[in-house]
């Protein structure tokens, strides 16, 4: 997700001047994107002190807690937008993490490694877990602690009431329209409250 | 990186009395303060450094024929340091009721000729940033780049953010809180009654009978340095060492490394620090409260701030917390204002805000180049002091 191009390609979804909360904002590469190319405000959070060094280097709101104790401290409604990227599947509370999504947001938009992603089926088929370019883990050392699919969102979704408005695959740069659950490596979606 | 060296206190008399928040106003006031770097052109690359309760305007380099004058924040403030005098004028400054030369307990009360003594008028915070703001006025500094300070001195950042919103560009708020806990105010509260109930405090005139309630400032800056320590760095520097490796089976000799180390930072104290002044300033920690005259309500009180925030909490610091420091960013998020927030993992607790830790200083030498980027440089290059 740290690619450029998938960058600007989730940017694209945050309509211009929108106030903007980041979940796991990584270096604020995304949020200075936001800010100097749509005008947009806002946070981003991050618990990594290597990472929040580079947000305030590049002079990005940066708010340094840990996603798992929730988001308490924003207010219902602040945001016109929210996204995790590359976060959800990092996250103990991954649903409840969703429903306060929007909560403090208007719009969420998230993206994860979406694990339905055709080389990731043959390298099960296989017999083994998938190492990739998105999934650049190896099963005893991941980091992700959710391994779900483009499929498994909808149904995440649905059961929590929140409306899909957008969603499709990223593979390679581009957008993957047609069956992104079979190939595109990530997953995005953007929904709001039903 | 090194020291802005050998420097002088320079001392401004206040044109006009200064009111203050109880309704008293100081008819003679004098604030001594030091500065270093060049102040620019434009005017506008001063960072005002607030101190907090012990500490005073010296924050950086030494005094003349004296070796250990270190200022309290020369780690911090200096050529190539994280807030760097070649690009900021920076400014230290003692507060009115303090006893390192600004007009305190000590100086002599123009009504009686006599030193105020316990007679000086309670002193705010807000008092204090309006009398830093006389000082700015004096040196002609409309607007700063940056208020900075750390406990007590995150107070005054905050309340200058609050009541001259549109002289400061970023307030810098390390350590501190919105307002004390009330487990706070007990600690001050025992420190005062340990000076208060010490017989040579004679009300507070002690300067009449040549005497100092040293053990009452003993007793308070040691319940102080316990508060400012986390559990860890005590177990880790002292843990339950022996002084004399042996048990004396003595309740009034000193057993533990831990008394020794507490006492010694009593006597220390004692000798240089006044009593009156140590009443005051606790007061002056308690009564800060912005969010009082709005219900409670900090994202009100904070709601006139324009600046730009960083906010740094350190995860051992048990008297300042993470927590207080999250009402603040909170209260600013709520108010849709610049902040960023670092809570740091640093081991020493309150006293974390004045040490060299690599995250804590990384994170300051980034936000303040940021600063520097946007303010012209001073256009004369100074080396050590002088001119070139």
């Amino acid at each position: 997700m740290s690619e450029r191009k998938d960058l600007e390609l989730i940017a694209e979804l945050v309509p211009h001047g929108s106030h903007v909360l980041d979940l796991g904002c990584g270096n604020g590469a995304l949020l200075a994107l936001l800010r100097d190319e749509r005008g947009c405000t806002g946070y981003g959070v991050e618990l990594d002190d290597a990472q929040l060094l580079e947000c305030v280097k590049r002079g990005v709101n940066t708010i340094q807690r840990n996603l798992d104790e929730g988001l308490a401290i924003f207010a219902d409604r602040a945001f016109d937008v929210v996204l995790q990227l590359d976060t959800l599947q990092n996250l103990r509370n991954t649903e409840q993490m969703l429903v306060e999504t929007v909560r403090v947001g208007r719009i969420g938009i998230v993206s994860f490694p979406n694990f339905a992603h055709w080389p990731n089926r043959l390298s099960v088929l296989r017999g083994r877990m998938p190492v990739t370019k998105a999934l650049p883990y190896e099963w005893y050392d991941t980091p992700n602690i959710r391994v779900g699919t483009h499929a498994d969102f909808e149904v995440l979704a649905r059961r929590n009431g929140l409306r899909v408005l957008d969603s499709f695959g990223l593979q390679g740069g581009r957008v993957v329209r047609r069956w992104p659950n079979l190939r595109a490596s990530t997953a995005v979606f953007k929904f709001e409250r039903a | 990186m090194g020291s802005v060296g050998i420097v002088t206190p320079q001392s401004l008399r206040l044109d006009a009395p200064l009111p203050l928040q109880s309704g008293a106003r100081l008819d003679d006031c004098t604030l001594v303060y030091e500065t270093y770097g060049t102040l620019n052109a434009e005017r506008s690359n001063a960072v005002l450094v607030c101190h907090a309760l012990n500490a005073s305007h010296h924050v950086a380099g030494r005094h003349d024929g004296a070796d250990k004058s270190d200022g309290w924040w020369d780690n911090l403030v200096g050529p190539g340091k994280p807030i760097d005098t070649t690009r900021f004028f920076v400014i230290g400054v003692n507060n009115p009721g303090s006893c390192f030369g600004s007009t305190g307990p000590t100086s002599v009360n123009p009504a009686t000729g006599q030193p105020w003594g316990a007679d000086f008028p309670v002193v705010t915070v807000e008092d204090w940033v309006d009398a830093q703001a006389r000082l700015l006025d004096a040196l002609g500094i409309e607007q700063l780049a940056a208020v900075i300070g750390g406990s007590l001195g995150g107070m005054q950042a905050l309340s200058w953010s609050i009541r001259h919103p549109q002289r400061v560009r970023h307030a810098v708020v390390v350590a501190s809180a919105p307002n004390l806990s009330a487990q706070n105010i007990a600690f001050n509260e025992v420190a005062r009654r340990a000076i208060v109930t010490d017989p040579d405090f004679h009300g507070g005139h002690y300067y009449a009978h040549g005497v100092v309630p040293r053990r009452g400032l003993r007793v308070a800056r040691m319940i102080g340095h316990i508060t400012y320590l986390s559990d860890d760095v005590m177990a880790s520097k002292f843990g339950r060492q022996l002084r004399n490796g042996a048990l004396a089976y003595s309740t009034q000799e000193i057993e533990f490394q831990i008394e020794s180390y507490l006492r010694y930072q009593g006597d220390k104290f004692s000798d240089y620090f006044d009593a009156n002044t140590y009443l005051l300033i606790t007061r002056t920690l308690d009564y800060f409260d912005p969010a009082r005259e709005h219900g409670g309500d900090l994202a009100r009180a904070l709601a006139p701030a324009t600046a730009k925030f960083l906010v740094i909490s350190f995860t051992t610091d048990w008297r300042f917390s993470p927590e207080r420091s999250r009402e603040i960013v909170k209260a600013l998020v709520d108010n849709r204002r610049e902040v960023s927030s670092a809570e740091i993992d640093a081991p020493h607790g309150h006293d974390a805000f004045l040490m060299e830790d690599a995250r804590y200083h990384g994170l300051l030498r980034a936000y303040f180049e940021r600063i520097a980027g946007e303010v012209p440089s001073p256009t004369v290059p100074s080396i050590k002091g002088f001119a070139v």
